[in-house]
């Protein structure tokens, strides 16, 4: 009986309850639905491109032609913050898919094969860990111009290492278990032991720190934005405080609103993360099972 | 003859208005009668801080505001941007306007105590300046000889005739420096490059470098009686908000240029301890436009050139973006320097003349309501340059040209404007009081120069109006000048080689208390050799 048969079993309505018992993620969740509803009908609820200047500059918020304020340029806030949350979600999850994929890759091999492997791509890891996060990102896309794609290459390229690791730790305690030493001696192939009997059992740990990276990158978003790093033909949310912070002590409601946007995503989804550790982490799901 | 008479006439004219002014001046103060009298400590900001003092050997906008106060131009100039004297009391041209002559004030002195003379005039403008200042060099190299007639006596002898010759002996144009201290030394490796030596009414005394620049009163100024301040602290203060504060607190007495965001402005003309001026800039008298690259299509149409100057509305980007500071721009000529023209094909804000424009010219409008593409590179230099961007993109998408917007850095700027590697971007230069000086460099096509940034870059060729320029340049006949220039700026303004946006201002701050603080076109970068404080 290998582990894998295990886990649908474990999960299940099992999951379900467990996500549930944990209030804050619950919340967390309805949070983060609403802003997924909000970026898929950004369109339909502000038709008008959010840099279009729609109302007059300064309008304070319940204004008639903005509901959340006008910006310095008369821009509505309200369309921004729809708008924002799409940019923001799609770079949040796109970095995080291609940190995944490179953190996971890398820690899987050298989790797998151990020793020369190992000590290679963890001192190319650390490599990465020593730089500070933020600074690199800005160095990546200050060197390739901000776009869309820089944005995201430069968020995954500082994300992974912890992933890498994390996939190490896992791969290196599975390889010694007695189903992939039975996977070993019935002849499958390495690529098939990694992929179909290692990987689902340690899918677990890396949704959970992935989900709380989403967070991450959407911060990590924000704060290039706000430095005027963003790409200057989106509007997202880091851009929209970085713009008004100059005219802070005139209009507050122009940071205002995309702040707590920020701040509220981000602590959905941190919620929701730890929704998804109470709920897969096998330690705490037996503990409370008994 | 007569004109040398003009100009004598002009001079003493000048004096007498001088005097006529400061009378009443001091009077207006109300409550106390108050009199220049001698005393106070000035605190300005300086921002950034200067590399080096010596303005002959740099003249970067923070080194003259500072530098000004110690060194001095033979010349200064009036708001009409008309030559008053300084060092040189008075002057006159030759009919032929070739030959020009200075009488020098006969009890100025270096800071050192020896006198200056007609010699340091020469080996200002015949060997330092040539070797280390380029603006000058380019005047100065028109002469074909320099010499001192006597002690206090200078003559220029020009090869062809130069209209803004005069304009030429403000002091940051051509500073005097010392013949005694910096002849036959290196001038930029001179020892005394530290202790700079000038005559003007204020003296070197303490560098802290990062924090301050400390002036003392000269006591042996030329100018009897002057200055009144015993002091001048320029406060070096990076950080924008801190200079906001800074003057808010009543700390620092004096802001100028672009040492105030935009965006604090409105707030900081409220207070009650400041006042606010937009004069003292004609001499820069700086003129933003967005940089059209004509070499590229769409825009090797001059339809479409006109089309963006209707689609785009000057007078939000003065009030919404400049906060107020600005005039909207009518052409290539700031309004406030001489030669202006206004009779010109005028473009108002009219997105409907723009697409009408644009459907004759053939850009129809495709299937997603696009009629053309354009990238804008915007210019790196802050905050309001990017919200320009942001405007410029929305205005021309109302009319249907999609503009993309690319950012970069300081030197990815002017590399990719340099080497003409862009659509559309934005850029402002100074223009020096003359369109020989700071007008014609824009347009003529000699001045087509690949990899050399503020050139031709747009690789806009007329040659007629290169003929104009010229022409213009080798006259000193000013309503000679003045058609010139006039029929120049019509065709400019017809073919929209640069859209024009505003003729900038920028704010001076200056403490209620400080009196005469801006008098010349020069306004915070003269000598403040009449700059007094009203005590309380």
């Amino acid at each position: 009986m290998t582990a894998a048969a295990i886990t649908p079993a474990r999960k299940g309505s099992g999951f379900w309850s467990a996500f549930a018992r944990n209030k804050g993620a619950v919340i967390g969740l309805a949070f983060l639905t609403l802003v997924i509803l909000m970026a898929a009908f950004a369109d339909v609820l502000y038709p008008a491109s959010p840099w279009d200047m729609t109302a007059m500059p300064f309008q304070p918020p319940l204004s008639e032609d903005a509901l959340l304020g006008s910006d310095t340029l008369g821009r509505d806030i309200a369309a921004g913050i729809a708008h924002g949350a799409r940019v923001s979600l799609l770079i949040g999850l796109t970095s995080t898919a291609v940190a995944v994929l490179i953190g996971v890759f890398l820690g899987a091999v050298s989790g797998f094969y151990g020793g020369r492997v190992d000590d290679l791509v963890m001192r190319f890891t650390e490599l990465f860990q020593t730089i500070p996060n933020f600074v690199l990102a800005v160095v990546l896309v200050a060197i390739f111009t901000p776009s869309l794609t820089s944005i995201v290459l430069a968020i995954a390229i500082v994300s992974w290492p912890p992933l890498a690791r994390l996939a190490r730790g896992e791969f290196m305690s599975l390889r010694s278990r007695e189903f992939v030493h039975a996977a070993v001696t019935t002849g499958q192939s390495n690529m098939t032991i990694i992929w179909r009997q290692i990987l689902p059992n340690s899918l677990s740990p890396i949704i959970v720190s992935a989900s709380l990276m989403v967070a991450t990158a959407i911060l990590l978003e924000s704060s290039l934005s706000f430095l005027g790093l963003g790409d200057p033909n989106l509007m997202s949310w880091g851009y929209m405080v970085g713009a008004a912070r100059t005219v802070i002590r005139q209009a507050w409601w122009m940071s205002f609103f995309p702040g707590i946007a920020i701040l509220l995503t981000v602590l959905a989804l941190n919620l929701v993360g730890e929704g998804l550790n109470d709920a897969l982490n096998p330690k705490l799901a037996r503990k409370g099972r008994s | 003859m007569s004109n040398r008479l003009r100009h004598f006439r002009q001079t003493l004219t000048a004096a007498a208005l001088a005097a006529a002014l400061a009378a009443p001046l001091a009077l207006t103060v109300p409550g106390v009668a108050v009199a220049q009298e001698r005393g106070g400590t000035m605190n300005i900001i300086v921002q950034p801080e200067p590399p080096i003092l010596v303005l002959g050997l740099n003249q970067q906008g923070p080194t003259q505001t500072v530098a000004g106060k110690i060194y001095q131009g033979l010349l200064t100039f009036s708001f009409d941007l008309k030559p008053q004297p300084e060092l040189a009391e008075s002057w006159e041209v030759s009919p032929d306007g070739k030959v020009y002559t200075f009488k020098l004030v006969k009890n100025a002195k270096w800071h050192d105590g020896k006198p200056f003379t007609a010699h340091d005039v020469v080996f200002s403008t015949s060997k330092l300046l040539m070797e280390t200042h380029p603006r000058a060099r380019a005047t100065f190299s028109k002469c074909e000889k320099i010499e001192a007639l006597d002690d206090y006596t200078v003559q220029f002898t020009l090869k062809e005739p130069f209209g803004p010759f005069l304009q030429a002996f403000e002091v940051s144009s051509a500073p005097m420096m010392p013949k005694h201290i910096y002849e036959g030394t290196d001038f930029k490796a001179n020892p005394a490059n530290a202790t700079p030596i000038g005559t003007g009414p204020f003296k070197f005394k303490e560098w802290n470098k990062g924090s301050y620049i400390h002036l003392v009163r000269n006591d042996e100024y030329w100018k009897t009686g002057k200055p009144y301040l015993d002091d001048i602290y320029f406060r070096v203060i990076p950080d924008a908000a801190s200079r906001a504060v800074a003057v808010e607190q009543g700390t620092v007495q004096q802001t100028q240029f672009n040492d105030i965001e935009t965006f604090d402005v409105p707030r900081l003309k409220g207070l009650p301890n400041v006042e606010m001026t937009t004069k003292g800039y004609e001499f820069f008298a700086p003129l933003s436009w967005i940089e059209i690259n004509t070499r590229n299509k769409p825009l090797d149409d001059k339809r479409f050139r006109q089309a963006m100057m209707h689609a785009i509305d000057r007078k939000f980007i003065r009030d919404k973006i400049w906060f107020g500071l600005g005039r909207p721009a009518t052409g290539p000529v700031n309004s406030v320097t001489r030669f202006h023209e206004s009779n010109v094909r005028k473009y108002d804000f009219d997105p409907k003349k723009a697409e009408a424009l644009l459907e004759e010219a053939g850009f129809k409008k495709g299937s997603d309501g696009t009629r053309a593409k354009v990238r804008l590179l915007v210019m790196p230099y802050g905050e309001t340059w990017t919200r320009l961007g942001e405007y410029v993109k929305q205005a021309m998408k109302r009319v249907g040209v999609d503009v993309t917007l690319e950012t970069t850095d300081a030197a990815g700027w002017v590399n990719r404007v340099s080497n003409w590697d862009y659509d559309l971007t934005f850029n402002f230069v100074y223009q020096y009081g003359d369109p020989a000086l700071g007008v014609s460099r824009t347009y003529v096509s000699e001045n087509i120069r690949k990899g050399v940034m503020f050139s031709n870059t747009m690789g806009y060729a007329n040659p007629e109006v290169d003929k104009l320029f010229a022409q213009a340049a080798q006259t000193n006949k000013d309503e000679e000048r003045q058609q010139l220039y006039s029929a120049a700026q019509k065709i400019l303004v017809e073919d929209v080689p640069v859209a024009w946006l505003l003729e900038m201002e920028f704010p001076t701050f200056v403490d209620k208390r400080f009196k005469n603080a801006v008098t010349t076109a020069i306004g915070v970068n003269e000598s403040y050799d009449s700059v007094y404080m009203v005590k309380k």
